[in-house]
């Protein structure tokens, strides 16, 4: 999926290290689909014992609907490597996720899926919880091509994307076909490659 | 210039580099399991693609199974369905698979070393961040997420940009009660978990080097829970020790060739690292978590930390709601807490020197009335040798529960699970919220810290009963 630019509200979770876990627990990754995983995203904190929306959860709240941007704690996605995290977050509506830092695994995961961990520093961030905190309906510009993303306050903060991840996001594009070209060198490697195991003996 | 070990490692699985992009590195040996490929298959199949080496492939079923009873159908609709496409896709794609039924199913992260598939100087990937565990082979090795499966399994590459380098130097002596997973939770309770972001941790120093190979892959197998891509350990003769003989191992004149180029692989004197951290093993206590990350963790006989004492608001935050769902209280010790289930096993200690070590405190002894013990083996070939041994008749005779091999109550999603509000000493790697099951509140601990609180029911220091 590709990502251009988007302007959006924004939905705080102001909490450190949100693990996988917690973004789609382990019993739904029995599926063999990508699909259905949006309606489980937080679920452990969004819905209560009895499977009721907790109306204290942030996505339960009427601002966080149709909002595109979560705004999240550090080291955001940590844990293990289901790239269900990401698909769950699409799939409840968000295109970008804000933090000061993000797990590694998750922020790959992220962006071969179209959704964009935006890194911000720490005054940045906090600016950020306080201006939705002050109010619910504040928006968000986040401008990919430039690499910028504009707070509700209206200052332009340039953010980090490597420039081949901005490719593959702006053009819409897998790893896959960039991987394909390169054919001869991966022939040329398993020629000179020694000491291979041979699972299929 | 002198290198680390994870600088030669990486170049020598660059296939090509061009400015501007990741790298694409060749991966040795790729491990599939039912969990997260089932979408990468489906992804070849779309796109009319082949698996491009399934000589360098193979797969079990690990995390979705029962650990009851495995001549009875799952009787868990999805999971069964879950467990039959990984059957279908591995038929349909060539990939050799050590299904329900096989000799050789397990975890992942314990047939690949047992079966001599991991190897010093390899690449080694599969959709699992607990793939660290193979790093105690000296190989280079990663969790990775389904698409980036799919791109494996067609080009056998995967594209990856260099991480830091971080050295941690784990010097002097274990004592008595004290064993590798207190050394990983120790480090992490240093480093936070996101401390190794980024990086590839190596393990360096004497308390290392005397460690077993299972040893250190418990040590290595956490490294992700501080948030680093990576984990090893340099090979040396107890890594060619294990190796040596098992199945898909190099024999005769390839083995002396192999171990030639194996020796080449550990870091060159005075290579610099970004970062080192050191940690005294003289000093280390048995440790336990007492959070909902494994970076919460502290030395079993101490006070469980104070949020007021924390100057940073949302790390205090962070901290209260912690003890909130753990139910804990700030200031108070864990020792003598009532605990409700103990669980053996997982990637991180279901090997068959875990399970010695569990049914050595328990030989003798009964489990408390008020525990469930759990334990778990991590294979087919740790359950047989557990057999060979007579482990199963102490753990039975001590009112523990012997089961079938897979990952269990580490993840919870097999029917495996800690009933809500209940406390559980577990030796696996991860104590979030809701992991062993909604509302589970985990201790992470040694296999020698969870037997010793599954006899007295409490949170217990394991030297009391030495």
């Amino acid at each position: 999926m590709s990502f251009q630019n988007l302007e959006s509200r924004l939905v705080p979770m102001q909490r450190n290290n949100i693990d996988t876990d917690q973004i789609i627990p382990a019993r739904f990754l029995k599926t063999i689909s990508k699909e259905g995983l949006g309606q489980n995203l937080f679920c452990d904190w969004r819905y209560n014992a009895q499977g009721n929306p907790n109306p204290d959860f942030i996505l339960n709240q009427p601002a966080a609907q149709g909002a595109q941007v979560l705004l999240a704690g550090d080291n955001f996605g940590c844990g293990s490597s289901r790239e269900h995290a990401p698909w769950a977050l699409l799939q409840f509506g968000f295109r970008a996720v804000i933090s000061t830092s993000f797990a590694d695994i998750f922020k790959a995961n992220s962006l071969k899926n179209g959704l964009l961990p935006v890194i911000v520093p720490p005054d940045v961030h906090a600016e950020l919880f306080a201006a939705v905190a002050k109010d619910p309906n504040v928006t968000v510009q986040i401008d990919l091509p430039k690499q910028t993303l504009t707070t509700p306050g209206g200052r332009n903060v340039v953010f980090p994307v490597d420039a081949f991840s901005k490719h593959c996001l702006l053009e819409g594009v897998d790893e896959m076909g960039y991987t394909l070209q390169h054919e001869p060198a991966i022939a040329a490697f398993e020629a000179r490659r020694v000491g291979s195991i041979n699972t299929l003996a | 210039m002198p290198r680390t070990i994870i600088e030669k490692l990486w170049d020598s699985h660059v296939v090509h580099e061009q400015p501007g992009s990741p790298a694409l590195l060749y991966i040795d040996l790729h491990l599939v399991h039912e969990v997260t490929s089932p979408q990468a298959f489906q992804g070849l199949r779309e796109r009319g693609r082949k698996v491009r080496r399934p000589d360098l492939t193979i797969a079990t079923i690990d995390h979705s199974i029962p650990t009851s009873d495995r001549s009875l159908p799952i009787v868990d609709e999805i999971a069964a369905k879950q467990v039959a496409q990984l059957e279908k896709n591995c038929a349909e794609f060539g990939v050799r698979l050590y299904g329900v039924h096989s000799d050789r199913q397990g975890i992942v992260h314990v047939i690949g070393p047992e079966l001599g598939l991991t190897q010093p100087g390899m690449t080694v990937v599969c959709g699992d961040s607990h793939t660290a565990t193979h790093g105690a082979f000296g190989a280079l090795a990663f969790g990775i997420g389904t698409s980036e499966i799919e791109h494996v399994l067609a080009t056998q590459c995967l594209l990856q940009r260099k991480s830091k380098t971080f050295q941690v130097q784990v010097e002097g002596t274990l004592r008595n009660g004290v064993s590798a997973k207190d050394i990983i939770l120790a480090l992490l309770a240093r480093i936070g978990i996101g401390g190794g972001t980024e990086s590839v941790l190596e393990y360096t120093g004497s308390a290392i080097r005397v460690l077993s190979m299972e040893e250190r892959m418990t040590v290595c197998n956490m490294s992700i829970e501080g948030g680093a891509r990576a984990g090893l350990v340099a090979p040396d003769d107890t890594t060619l020790q294990y190796l040596s003989g098992r199945p898909y191992a190099p024999q005769g004149a390839d083995w002396d060739a192999a171990v030639s180029r194996w020796r080449q692989l550990p870091s060159d004197p005075g290579a610099a690292y970004d970062r080192t951290v050191t940690i005294d093993a003289d000093a280390l206590e048995p440790m336990i978590t007492f959070g909902t990350n494994p970076g919460m963790g502290m030395a079993i006989g101490a006070a469980v930390p104070e949020p007021s004492q924390l100057s940073d608001l949302v790390q205090r935050d962070a901290l209260a709601q912690a003890l909130e769902y753990m139910g804990l209280e700030a200031g108070k010790p864990l020792l003598g807490r009532s605990v409700n289930v103990v669980f053996v096993g997982s990637c991180t200690n279901s090997r068959i020197s875990d399970l010695r070590t569990a049914a050595g405190v328990l030989k003798g002894r009964k489990v408390s009335p008020k525990v469930r013990m759990l334990v778990v083996p991590g294979s087919q070939e740790v359950k047989r040798q557990a057999i060979a041994e007579g482990l199963p008749e102490i753990f039975r005779a001590a009112g523990a529960e012997w089961r079938e091999p897979g990952c269990s109550m580490c993840i919870a999603m097999n029917g495996d699970s800690v009933p809500t509000g209940e406390y559980s000493v577990s030796t696996s790697n991860r104590n979030f919220e809701g992991r062993q099951g909604k509302g589970a509140r985990t201790f992470l601990a040694s296999p020698l810290t969870a037997a010793a609180s599954a006899v007295t029911g409490v949170v217990t220091d394991v030297r009391t009963l030495l």
